[in-house]
């Protein structure tokens, strides 16, 4: 192991280190942990500048009661539900199907195919903007969740396939060449014999795609307008320009926003770094 | 694996379990980027007829002063996103002792990046409140007087980009945090035995282990760096005076706020020439481990 373990150091190696642990933790999540306390304070303690200081009353409850009450806020949640978890199944089941082709057939173009599905995941959003606006009007799909959903689908497929491919390209072959030597259709051998293989994958995907889709400002900005449709992000957004100086709504808005993906993090934490260290280990 | 009859004869199989997923992405991101770069030699409000312009777009963008402040913004943030990956390992080797709690403290280290932009942008112009925020706090503390630096031409860039490196910062320490979980330990204590310590131990013995995780990391922070449009479009939209734009944002602007759609997908289309260097750069390395 590198650093040397603690349990070779000195006591007060050991000592200093659990003390430096917390502080470096504190300072790293300062801002975070002023937010989180602003959300709890009173309009009085806004005002008066306390916005470092211990709140002069605990308002928790009536500040996220105000934000529910007041904005479009349940709405937002929503939304953002509607779109994340159509995308999520969307996209890995067109990654796994994508990506079972090009780990488990040999055919021409499949590397070159590979290839571009890897590249599709690094472009700039803006080299899509203007087409895919142009295209999700055309379609009678701008302000729906249809058109953000599917442009999501589209997008996210390029990383799902690369996950995809490259953790189904470790299963062994003999499973599916005795199931075909066996008479069983190539269909059959992938839904019986691969998709419960890659439970984990899936898993892996599934945590870090909601988390992907759950923070997208960019094309929320782009492809809808309204507050039906509108998620969290752009609804936050929007809700700034109203609330100016409330800060403890600000503050209260930002948590409600940032706690999904937080809470499923922390759930599913194994998951979710297993998928996004892929090819951290290896060459 | 049916190869004999397959080198024959064309096997449609792979085809239909492809198919759905290539309709998607050939609709969706290929033909709008051939698109796009045709519609850079067009002028086009967004509405009426487009107009050939030849390479006009490109000849006006090549003179334009906002231009060239947009890139070497990128510029800035990609050179201050190096932070990241040095940070990153800073922060994985401080964590990598067992002790109790320290997966409590890893997940906390890490959860930044679990956060929107959004949030992150705004978390960031409210502890930059020159009026309120714990920075203006820390100078007055110093007996400075508290700068907006979020107004300030000087200083809004790099202001953005510390908020950019929160949660790049916790990516790349989550990398090296895996990559450090597979060490070698033989030839740590081979090292070791031969008095190998500290510095020189990470450069020479832990470092090229943890190769595959700085390469990820760094692929991963310039795409970041390129990528860099939300904690703009939140924290300043672009100001003052169009100083904290970048590339991503510059061509936002020029489209949908000014309905220069030409001119933005001729902004759109060198920021993607630019990234071009970097997916070939990664394809080749990703495809020449794979012929290994």
């Amino acid at each position: 192991m590198f650093p040397t373990p603690l349990k070779h150091r000195s006591t007060a190696a050991n000592i200093s280190y659990r003390l430096a642990v917390p502080i470096t933790l504190l300072i790293w999540l300062l801002p975070l942990l002023a937010v989180a306390l602003t959300s709890m304070r009173s309009i009085e303690d806004i005002n008066q500048g306390n916005y470092w200081g211990i709140p002069s009353d605990w308002n928790l409850v009536e500040n996220y009661t105000e934000v529910f009450k007041a904005t479009p806020m349940w709405q937002y949640l929503f939304n953002t539900l509607k779109i994340t978890v159509p995308t999520a199944i969307g996209s890995i089941a067109l990654a796994t199907m994508a990506g079972f082709a090009l780990a488990k057939y040999k055919f021409r173009g499949n590397l070159f195919l590979f290839a571009l599905f890897i590249a599709g995941n690094f472009v700039p959003f803006q080299i899509l903007m203007i087409p895919v606006r142009d295209l999700t009007i055309a379609f009678g799909l701008y302000d729906t969740t249809l058109g953000l959903v599917l442009f999501h689908v589209a997008f996210q497929t390029g990383f799902c396939t690369l996950f995809m491919r490259n953790f189904i390209a470790q299963l062994p072959n003999e499973l599916m060449e005795s199931a075909r030597s066996e008479g069983v259709k190539d269909w059959q051998i992938f839904i019986y014999i691969i998709v419960p293989l890659v439970r984990p994958a899936l898993a892996a995907l599934a945590v870090l795609v909601f988390t992907f889709i759950w923070n997208d400002f960019f094309w929320a900005l782009i492809l809808v307008q309204s507050d039906e449709v509108r998620p969290v992000t752009a609804g936050l957004n929007a809700l700034r320009g109203q609330w100016l100086a409330s800060w403890h709504l600000i503050s209260a808005g930002s948590i409600i926003a940032a706690l999904p993906p937080v809470m499923l993090f922390f759930l599913m934490q194994k998951h979710f770094v297993a998928g996004l260290t892929l090819g951290a280990n290896k060459g | 694996m049916s190869q004999k009859a397959s080198k024959r004869q064309f096997n449609i199989t792979p085809w239909l379990f492809l198919m759905p997923a290539l309709i998607m992405f050939v609709v969706y991101v290929l033909y709008p980027i051939i698109q796009s770069i045709s519609l850079s030699f067009y002028e086009w409000d967004g509405l009426g007829e487009k107009t050939w312009v030849g390479v006009a777009n490109y000849v006006e963008l090549f003179d334009d002063d906002r231009f060239w402040l947009s890139l070497k913004n990128n510029i800035i943030w990609l050179v201050f996103f190096m932070l990241a990956p040095i940070i990153g390992l800073a922060i994985a080797l401080f964590l990598n002792q067992e002790v109790a709690g320290i997966r409590l403290a890893k997940s906390l280290f890490f959860f930044p990046f679990v956060i929107s932009q959004v949030v992150v942008g705004l978390v960031f112009a409210w502890f930059y409140d020159p009026g309120f925020g714990l920075l203006g706090h820390v100078m007055g503390f110093f007996g400075m007087e508290p700068i907006s630096v979020l107004a300030n031409e000087d200083t809004v860039t790099y202001a953005i980009i510390i908020a950019g490196l929160w949660p790049q910062i916790a990516y790349c320490m989550i990398l090296y945090l895996t990559g450090l979980n597979g060490l070698n330990p033989e030839q740590i204590e081979a090292a070791r035995l031969d008095n190998a310590k500290g510095f020189k131990m990470l450069w020479y013995i832990i470092l090229p282990q943890l190769r595959p995780a700085t390469f990820i990391a760094i692929v991963v922070t310039v795409i970041g760096a390129l990528r860099s449009f939300d904690l703009i479009a939140i924290m300043t939209d672009g100001g003052p005076y169009g100083s904290s734009s970048v590339l991503a944002y510059f061509m936002y602007e020029q489209s949908i706020n000014s309905f220069r759609m030409g001119y933005g997908a001729a902004i759109a289309t060198a920021l993607f020439m630019i990234m071009n260097i970097y997916i070939a750069f990664f394809l080749w390395r990703m495809l020449k481990s794979e012929e290994r």
